[in-house]
């Protein structure tokens, strides 16, 4: 029963994002069939307007949606795992705001000094930016141990750096400005087949790494004392947990700007819906879970007030907080 | 020395490098149990997670047949060693049977999968700890008693050689208790399991070990026998008890005594006066009693709490001094009060139906 219940859900998931990315690549400012979508994606396809827009526009976009939501959610489970705390996320704790900020400085700057930012270059300032964040709520959670005060510090922390982000995207005089200051607010636009690919390489091999960690990630489950004694070395779990999480959130973050809540709810929708907490399950369906809700969150954000778009992150809070509050509440319930 | 299974030499414990406790020598044969007492705070937690190695040995050694325990690796130690820890564990949507096969942890492959064999163990280990029935249940809704059987099933589903508990049995009920004990002496007896547990119940202690090692202060107080350990007065060194008192042999406990002058005299024995003396004490009313042979039933508890209190050497007749003794504290307390039928006793007991007529005639019998 419980294995017809796995199989139905991973059918779920998988449906979706298939479902979803056909939708992100008809559904638009201009509708594009699905015939004719798919003669583009054949080579084929009679207007050139169209197939521009699916084959430079909309595919790409679609994708990014997908990958950098599953990297996203993966980011957040392994939060939720270290902490032993179910709303943490990278953007609950200000892993996000802190990569995000590193970028902005990055970007600024090379701006100025007209220089090409490429893609490796802002996925490792934003994993810099991260990784302070990172120590930052690393050195919080000896002091704070309950899970709401950690939670709060982190937000604290991203109020802080978006802030300087603010203050820096704001005094930065350039043209390319405007670009940076939608980046800044979150966005999956004006992504380009070289982001898609480095960022795929990327995830998937950050990805991989974690999946191979499955085994470990469940011994810890059980609290550090315990996984001790099963054998796992507790240090350099810790440590590949936290640079593996950061790398995936960086990634996102370079590419993508800040996106709430994702990492935060899906792990937690998905728990939910597979009704387990095994992680050889967790990792692929968190994965393919924040793949089918960035690309939901996407869609609206570009169509429901077109031509005006919505920040990512607008809708993805919309979804996302909301799970984070009946996640605390279920859980005071809980402990009642 | 290779007749020791498990040994630990010189070893000192300590946190972020201040001792605490120094120069701990154990020495266990195969299949036996040993429990560490001592007052709280003395270390005994300290003692195990340096064995179990979650923290690492200030000095010293610990070895494991023969050889170093500090050099065998995560999962090595992982098939050799499990524990049952006080630290309680909250995971998420997991049934106890998952809880339980968490324990072959160091037997599963690459991604942890169990094969049929692991199975079977998991099954064959719940049945053994009596928890079939919680199988399915989810861990965060069972209560603290059976958690901690469904740990006890978990570190035993890892087939080790050595367990570790610590205080395993605090939060269980007096039948849990014993049934938890009980599996413990089962598997020590059956698969020579060796096992390092400190416990807070001092009798069960008593009945269940091997050996006992006493922490207090800096060092490992005392290390031998339950017979070597519980000795007279012992307990109340041991653990600077100020109140109360404990009874070795019985494992008795009794709180502070009312040392004023008594204020009623029991005539008792055979078990009868106890209640009576406890009942005194709650009243706070200082009481004498008497005449009691150091092998009477009623003996440890009036030896505990009695203001004054006329004894005899086992099965002896009283003598004139005793009885004389005890007529004066009948005089002295405003009340006497008889607990038993001094006739239906014996006759080597006559001297209590002596006391009772006397108490009688001067009217404080009550």
């Amino acid at each position: 029963m419980k294995r017809s219940r796995y199989f139905l859900a991973f059918f779920f998931l998988a449906a979706a994002v298939l479902l979803l990315l056909i939708a992100n690549i008809c559904i638009g400012s201009v509708n594009i069939p699905l015939n004719e979508v798919v003669s583009i994606l054949r080579g084929g396809g009679e207007a050139q307007v169209s197939s521009d827009i699916v084959l430079q526009i909309r595919l790409p976009r679609a994708l990014a949606a997908a990958i950098l939501g599953g990297g996203l959610a993966l980011s957040g489970y392994l939060l939720q795992t270290f902490f032993h705390n179910p709303i943490a996320g990278p953007f609950t704790l200000g892993i996000s705001s802190g990569a995000k900020l590193v970028v902005a400085l990055v970007m600024v700057f090379f701006l100025e000094h007209a220089l090409r930012v490429s893609s490796l270059v802002l996925i490792l300032a934003a994993f810099i930016g991260a990784m302070i964040a990172m120590s930052f709520v690393l050195l919080m959670s000896r002091v704070l141990d309950q899970m709401a005060t950690l939670i709060v510090s982190g937000v604290m922390i991203g109020y802080i750096c978006t802030a300087i982000t603010d203050f820096v995207v704001t005094f930065a005089d350039d043209s390319d400005i405007v670009n940076l200051h939608n980046w800044s607010q979150g966005s999956f636009s004006g992504i380009s087949w070289d982001n898609v690919a480095v960022m795929a390489v990327v995830i998937f091999l950050a990805s991989v790494c974690v999946f191979l960690m499955s085994k470990p990630i469940s011994a810890y489950q059980l609290g550090e004392a315990y996984a001790q004694n099963m054998g796992l070395n507790i240090r350099l779990f810790r440590i590949l947990l936290v640079l593996l999480s950061s790398v995936l959130s960086a990634c996102v973050t370079a590419f993508a700007g800040p996106v709430s809540f994702v990492g935060t709810a899906v792990p937690q929708l998905v728990k939910n819906l597979f009704r387990t907490a095994k992680p050889i399950l967790m990792i692929p369906a968190s994965f393919l879970g924040g793949a089918v809700f960035c690309l939901f969150c996407d869609l609206l954000a570009r169509t429901l007030f077109a031509p005006t778009e919505l920040s990512i992150s607008t809708v993805t809070a919309a979804f996302g907080a909301p799970v984070v509050i009946m996640i605390m509440i279920r859980r005071k319930k809980e402990e009642a | 020395m290779e007749e020791f299974y498990f040994r630990t030499r010189g070893m000192t414990v300590g946190y972020r490098g201040t001792p605490l406790i120094k120069n701990i020598d154990i020495r266990l044969k195969q299949g036996e149990i040993l429990t560490l007492i001592g007052p709280n705070g003395a270390g005994k937690t300290t003692i195990l997670k340096s064995i179990i190695r979650q923290l690492s040995l200030l000095g010293g050694a610990v070895y494991l047949d023969g050889s170093d325990m500090g050099a065998l690796s995560g999962n090595e130690l992982a098939r050799r060693l499990s524990v049952v820890l006080t630290q309680r564990i909250h995971p998420e949507l997991m049934s106890c049977e998952d809880v339980v096969a968490t324990g072959r942890y160091p037997y599963t492959g690459k991604f942890g999968v169990l094969t049929g064999e692991d199975r079977r163990i998991v099954q064959e280990t719940m049945e053994l700890v009596h928890i079939r029935e919680l199988a399915d249940r989810d861990f965060g809704k069972i209560s603290d008693g059976q958690k901690q059987r469904v740990m006890l099933a978990r570190a035993l589903c890892q087939q080790p050689e050595i367990l570790v508990l610590d205080e395993p049995t605090s939060f269980l009920d007096i039948r849990y208790k014993l049934e938890f004990l009980s599996v413990i002496q089962r598997m020590s007896r059956e698969r020579k399991l060796t096992i390092i547990m400190s416990l807070h119940e001092l009798d069960l202690a008593e009945r269940i070990s091997d050996r006992i090692a006493c922490v207090r202060g800096d060092c490992i107080d005392r290390f031998g026998t339950p017979e070597e350990i519980f000795t007279d007065g012992y307990i109340q060194k041991l653990y600077g008890m100020r109140l109360g008192s404990y009874d070795e042999l019985t494992g008795s406990l009794e709180l502070e005594k009312n040392p004023c002058r008594p204020e009623v005299f029991v005539i008792g024995g055979c078990g009868t006066g106890t209640p009576v003396y406890r009942k005194l004490q709650r009243g706070g009313v200082p009481f004498a009693t008497g005449v009691l042979w150091e092998n009477d039933l009623d003996y440890p508890a009036a030896k505990a709490l009695a203001a004054s209190l006329v004894t005899e050497k086992p099965f002896r007749p009283f003598s004139a001094d005793s009885l004389e003794e005890a007529k004066r504290l009948i005089r002295e307390c405003g009340r006497t009060v008889c607990t038993l039928e001094p006739e239906a006793v014996g006759e080597l007991a006559s001297g209590l139906t002596e006391l009772k007529e006397y108490a009688r005639k001067l009217g404080r019998l009550s």
